[in-house]
């Protein structure tokens, strides 16, 4: 099994691309020198906690709109997941990518994040209201069998009624069928 | 092909009426059969101080067009234009070959109201068919003419006419990025009086009509989940029926009116449940670990229709309500959903699709005889007309939401876009008495 991130949305480049710059920024301070393309490779000043555990400094995991960052790296973890047409079943790429959101949420057992599923415009409306919420419940499934608590998650289904993508091609359908997590 | 007298008078009517800013939806028919009657529309006559702006004839000759089975007489090639009986010579109107003419008048009583009398012939026969009288306020002469259109079409198809009932239907506007505007709305069943029942940031979908035309529910997600909503039309009053975790989807009213069915997720995956309306007790239907969805009553009020994968892929099931006792109805393609059955009983309209591509079709449950009935894709949501004529649905056309409406058999088809933004969810109102409340009408 090839351990990948999983595909990061375009829109997503941006807000990543900050984040890496204020981390960077905010780790070699007043030297300046920090890479803006790549994350830094040497260890941070502070020290990392390698196993996640309950944490006494939040913020340190999470940006400020308070999604949950990669203790390691400091990039944001990915927070959209893609389905195949007509099915709810998340890819081994997925599946890595929310074991981390796992990790986060089993250490912040005060943190609630919704899961919102999401269908393409094919087929009927109920349906893919139905089937949208199957694929928010894949997520579910898996964080509740990682050891998060049930309490922690709520799943939304917004079947077809909002993509991210209006078009109507393959590609723009491809960007439709997700599972997206938000925390507040 | 569609008749081009037909079609040049609909867009004559279009023009005539000013395609008024507020009608958002311009009906354009594209096919109506090939048999279709010829039928001559007179002008009415008009009396001193009778509103001009809803022109009868025009309105007539359009609610008849658009079943596909009448082609009106163009306006200029009538050779007089009758408003009494004593001015018909009907050797005006075999010359253009019409087998029917309606000529009428409309005059301003001294009560305010408008008084409107019309005359139905058989031209060949040279006889009176009807003649009728009806009574409104001024702003009810749109409901005196799709009257006088039921009156006609039942008088000469011997089917009752659907012309005096109206849509829901939900419109969606793209104001920006990630910004739009949803409306649940309604319109006469010809596109006008458009009007919005509720407007919110969050979608609405699935509006469907109580049997009396009174009540409207939906689904909406303005609490930032889906929850079903009950309103009445006339003064706008809304309660909220279901609100549970998970999906609150998909209500449609029993025939009688007293129950609803509508999907809950509450209990661990979508099934299908009943609610009494007046009581808002739950009866739950379903028990199966499959999505169970989109389900409606069957005219006797006995059966549910519904959607469910639970053989792998969305199919039509029927369960009986009293002994539970599901069976399977369709076999043909790998998706069909969303279905409705016929007033009659025997026929079921549903979403199918075929080589991928999602259209409306019709079956025949007693024969198991599946006909496709569009040619246009990404069909969705058909309602049918409660005389079974026509279904409404929602579909695309180049990139923009539209509505369409096509006849059981397929021969008669239009296209109902709308210039406020993407159109959708098309619901078909019962039989309605009259909108204005006050229209009386007598044959003699």
């Amino acid at each position: 099994m090839t351990m990948q991130w999983g595909r990061v949305a375009p829109r997503d480049g941006v807000r990543r691309l900050l984040a890496m710059t204020v981390v960077a920024f905010a780790l070699y301070g007043c030297k300046g020198a920090g890479t803006q393309e790549a994350p830094p490779a040497a260890p941070p000043e502070e020290a990392v906690v390698t196993t996640p555990g309950p944490s006494t400094d939040v913020q340190r995991y999470e940006d400020e709109f308070g999604n949950p960052l990669n203790p390691t790296t400091g990039m944001p973890l990915e927070r959209v997941f893609y389905f195949e047409y007509d099915r709810a079943v998340l890819t081994p790429e997925s599946l890595v990518a929310l074991e981390a959101h796992a990790a986060h949420l089993r250490g912040s057992p005060e943190k609630r994040v919704m899961v919102e599923g999401h269908c393409d415009e094919r087929g009927t409306r109920e349906y893919n209201l139905a089937l949208g919420e199957r694929r928010g419940d894949a997520a579910r499934t898996f964080l509740v069998s990682s050891g998060v608590s049930r309490s922690q998650i709520e799943v939304v289904s917004y079947g077809e009624e909002r993509p991210v993508d209006p078009g109507h091609s393959e590609s723009a359908w491809a960007q439709n069928r997700r599972a997206e997590l938000i925390y507040r | 092909m569609k008749s081009p007298l037909a079609g040049a008078l609909a867009l004559c009517v279009l023009v005539c009426l000013g395609v008024p800013a507020e009608a958002q939806i311009a009906i354009q028919i594209d096919r109506g059969r090939d048999d279709a009657k010829k039928i001559a529309v007179v002008p009415f006559g008009r009396g001193v101080n009778v509103p001009s702006s809803d022109e009868i004839a025009g309105i007539v000759s359009f609610d008849l067009a658009r079943s596909g089975q009448f082609a009106p007489i163009a306006r200029e090639n009538m050779l007089s234009l009758p408003t009494r009986g004593q001015e018909v010579f009907f050797r005006d109107w075999k010359i253009l070959g019409s087998e029917y003419l309606v000529i009428g008048s409309a005059q301003m009583m001294p009560s305010g109201n408008v008084e409107v009398t019309y005359e139905l012939f058989d031209v060949l026969a040279e006889r009176v068919m009807a003649r009728e009288r009806y009574t409104a306020p001024p702003s009810g002469i749109r409901d005196i003419a799709h009257l006088i259109s039921d009156s006609i079409y039942e008088k000469i198809t011997g089917i009752r006419g659907a012309f005096s009932t109206k849509l829901l239907y939900v419109l969606a506007r793209n104001l920006g990025t990630k910004n739009v505007e949803f409306r649940l709305e309604m319109a006469d069943a010809d596109g006008a009086r458009a009007r919005t029942l509720v407007e919110s940031k969050e979608p609405i979908l699935s509006a469907s009509w109580s049997p009396s035309g009174k009540h409207a529910v939906y689904v909406s997600f303005e609490r930032g989940k889906p929850a079903i909503f009950m309103q009445e039309i006339a003064s706008g009053t809304r309660t909220m029926l279901t609100d549970f975790p998970g999906l609150n989807s998909a209500p449609a009213f029993s025939p009688d009116g007293r129950r609803l069915v509508l999907v809950l997720s509450k209990d661990g995956n979508p099934e299908i449940y009943l609610m009494d309306v007046a009581t808002r007790a739950l009866t739950r239907m379903t028990r199966h670990h499959a999505i169970d969805t989109e389900p409606s009553f069957t005219p006797d009020g006995q059966s549910l229709v519904f959607t469910s994968d639970r053989g792998g892929k969305p199919q039509i099931y029927r369960m009986n309500i009293a002994n539970g006792l599901t069976e399977r109805l369709t076999f043909e393609g790998d998706y069909n959903a969303r279905a409705r059955m016929l007033p009659d009983g025997k026929h079921l309209v549903f979403v199918h699709r075929q080589n991928g591509v999602f259209h409306i079709a019709l079956q025949d449950l007693t024969r198991d005889r599946v006909l496709v009935l569009t040619e246009t894709a990404l069909d969705e949501s058909p309602s049918v007309a409660p005389n079974g004529t026509m279904l409404i649905y929602a579909t695309q056309d180049r990139g923009r939401g539209i509505l369409a409406a096509v006849s059981i058999d397929g021969s008669v088809k239009y296209r109902l876009p709308s210039s406020a933004g993407d159109v959708r969810e098309p619901a078909w109102s019962p039989y309605l008495n009259t909108a204005a409340g006050t229209v009386s009408g007598s044959s003699r």
